[in-house]
């Protein structure tokens, strides 16, 4: 396995008298899928928090390509090339494919029709959006002038993927990515996340749904009480395993002394 | 790194979507078809049938509605409310609503009116109309963008305290005002038989900008997402509260815009003139399928709904209907409207 992409070590985080981080520490490599899982409560949504930027943790070391990052905010993190999906389908219905795949970060057109007029490229944005739409594999759409709304839910998943793979450079987060969809569209979803991770990039799937993450993921990083439990792979244990060590039912082979799990790096 | 870079990894056994690949060469029949997509996007097709039915109409029941001074009197009427609805258009995009607008617009005129004259500089009292109409409406959208508060609500109180302090700032009379520059808009432009003014001129370019603005920017875009959902744009890293400001900001442009254009209409500011100038700019912006839920709509078709509301109001008149069914056309059309944009949302 090569160095981490994107890693963290003994990351703190209180809020008031609750500890949200407890030293807890993460890593993902390139084309590898880490799973995050963890109870409601586990910390799982700060961590991922403290590596998108969404809040800075109060201490501990975030590293980006073996760097020291300090991320103050999630525009900050995406600059660094590190991309994040919502469960909530972060899509604007009313705005066609290629709006959405560049909003915020839209292209103008060059010369002075760009800088004086503002004048968008529309063309150029349709290329790009539809070149990476075809990349992915992700044909259903009929045309990227298509508004958001004429789709599924699966497809708007799928754009709203398609968004965080086409600028996500290092990393790509996906937070309960299947959520809000139904089994099929969810295992089209799934099918996007494996070709993002076989371009290279490193994809932190953060799901409740076991079934999914046995299916996709390479690693799977237990979170539990603000800590990172275990690393595993889904190759090594059972997700009853999973679970047990998820809920505090049995140990983990990280935080505790008696590890009785082979380490997920293979250590 | 960006999907440029992404173009140089290409997968190459990826399967190909028979019409995306249409994207990749914009032809000519491609850059058209995208074209009237675009155009069309705001739903102007049927404002534009309904404009176009009302005039056939009309043009058929009377000898003096399809005459060049008519057409020219429909569209000078137009311009105020037009000014207005253009403002209304760009908040209502953003799912707001401005009920102080013609308020707004009222309260800079009367300003206006007293600078020039107490000081005969009526380039200074277009400035301080200008600041008067930016000022209130930045405040509206400071309270809607920064404290959340509802712009229904924002806007009610604002329209409620302006009325007033106009009233109170010219003692409840109207000012008249003669003033070569401050009348400019009203000039008129006679151009075969048709008696247009400066002002009509003023008011399409205005809207032609606003359509460049809205249509072919990023801001445009923007505007259009803070209204569809606030919060795929906030997390698209889009200043949500910035892009709301803004809107109100040039909507308040455009009420300082209308009120040197109602001046240039009669050269005489009321206090009490335009009272229901709002509900009106809310008319036209509905009848020309502009959302009230946001991020749907345009220009294009407030312009038309505009128009809509004027020919409707000329021509029944022209016809003479009693002017109490005008506001019962009105009326129904406008319930119309909404309900037309309800149920196409609902079927997508």
């Amino acid at each position: 396995m090569t160095a981490p992409v994107l890693s963290a070590h003994r990351l703190f985080k209180h809020f008031g008298a609750v500890t949200a981080l407890d030293g807890a520490d993460f890593e993902v490599c390139e084309g590898e899928v880490m799973a995050v899982v963890g109870d409601n409560g586990a910390g799982k949504s700060t961590l991922i928090k403290a590596l998108t930027g969404a809040l800075v943790p109060d201490s501990g070391q975030i590293l980006l390509d073996g760097e020291r990052v300090r991320f103050h905010s999630p525009i900050d993190a995406r600059r660094h090339g590190i991309e994040t999906v919502y469960q909530t389908l972060a899509v604007a219905p009313a705005l066609d494919i290629s709006a959405n795949m560049f909003l915020g970060r839209e292209q103008r057109r060059p010369g002075v029709l760009g800088s004086f007029f503002r004048l968008l490229d529309k063309p150029a944005m349709r290329t790009r959006a539809a070149a990476t739409l075809r990349e992915l594999g992700i044909t259903t759409a009929r045309s990227v002038r298509q508004q958001v709304e004429t789709l599924s839910g699966g497809q708007r998943q799928a754009v709203a993927v398609a968004r965080a793979a086409a600028w996500g450079s290092k990393v790509v987060v996906l937070d309960e990515p299947t959520a809000a969809l139904g089994v099929r569209e969810a295992g089209q979803v799934l099918e996007l996340v494996r070709r993002i991770r076989d371009r290279g990039v490193a994809v932190i799937l953060i799901s409740h749904n076991m079934p999914q993450v046995f299916e996709v993921a390479d690693r799977i990083h237990i979170h539990r009480l603000g800590q990172r439990v275990a690393l595993v792979r889904p190759t090594d244990v059972s997700m009853t395993d999973v679970v047990a060590i998820m809920t505090g039912a049995r140990a983990g082979n990280e935080g505790v002394a008696d590890a009785d799990l082979p380490h997920g790096d293979g250590a | 790194m960006g999907p440029a870079e992404l173009l140089g990894h290409q997968v190459t056994d990826a399967p190909v979507g028979a019409n995306l690949d249409t994207e990749v060469r914009p032809t000519g029949v491609h850059r058209i078809r995208g074209f009237l997509v675009d155009a069309t996007r705001g739903g102007v097709l049927g404002p534009l049938v309904a404009l176009l039915f009302a005039s056939v109409v009309f043009s058929a029941l009377t000898d003096t509605f399809l005459t060049p001074s008519n057409i020219s009197l429909i569209l000078t009427q137009s311009i105020v409310i037009g000014m207005l609805a253009l403002g209304q258009t760009m908040i209502i995009l953003t799912s707001g609503i401005d009920l102080a607008n013609a308020a707004i617009m009222v309260l800079a005129s009367v300003v206006i009116a007293k600078v020039v004259k107490v000081s005969d500089n009526a380039f200074v009292a277009l400035l301080i109309g200008l600041a008067v109409a930016l000022a209130l409406s930045a405040i509206s959208g400071l309270l809607v963008s920064q404290m959340n508060l509802p712009p229904f609500i924002v806007t009610l109180g604002m329209l409620t305290v302006v009325t007033a302090a106009a009233r109170l700032y010219t003692g409840s009379s109207s000012i008249p005002v003669q003033n070569d520059l401050i009348a400019w808009l009203g000039t008129p432009v006679p151009i075969a038989g048709f008696r247009f003014t400066i002002g009509v001129f003023v008011w399409f370019a205005a809207y032609a900008l606003a359509w460049y603005a809205l249509t072919q920017t990023g801001w445009g875009t923007h505007v259009l997402a803070v209204g569809d959902d606030p919060e795929a744009a906030r997390l698209a890293g889009i200043k949500t509260r910035r892009v709301l400001l803004s809107v109100y900001l040039v909507a308040g442009l455009c009420y300082a815009a209308a009120a040197w254009q109602a001046l240039g209409r009669i050269p005489n500011a009321d206090p009490s003139g335009y009272a229901s100038g709002n509900l009106d700019s809310i008319t036209a912006v509905v009848i020309g399928g502009t959302s009230l839920f946001g991020g749907r709509g345009g220009v294009i078709g407030t312009l038309i709904g505009t128009l809509i509301v004027t020919v409707l109001r000329n021509g029944l008149t022209q016809a003479g209907i009693d002017s109490l069914y005008q506001d019962i056309a009105t009326g129904v059309l406008v319930v119309a409207a909404v309900l037309i944009d309800q149920i196409t949302r609902r079927a997508r």
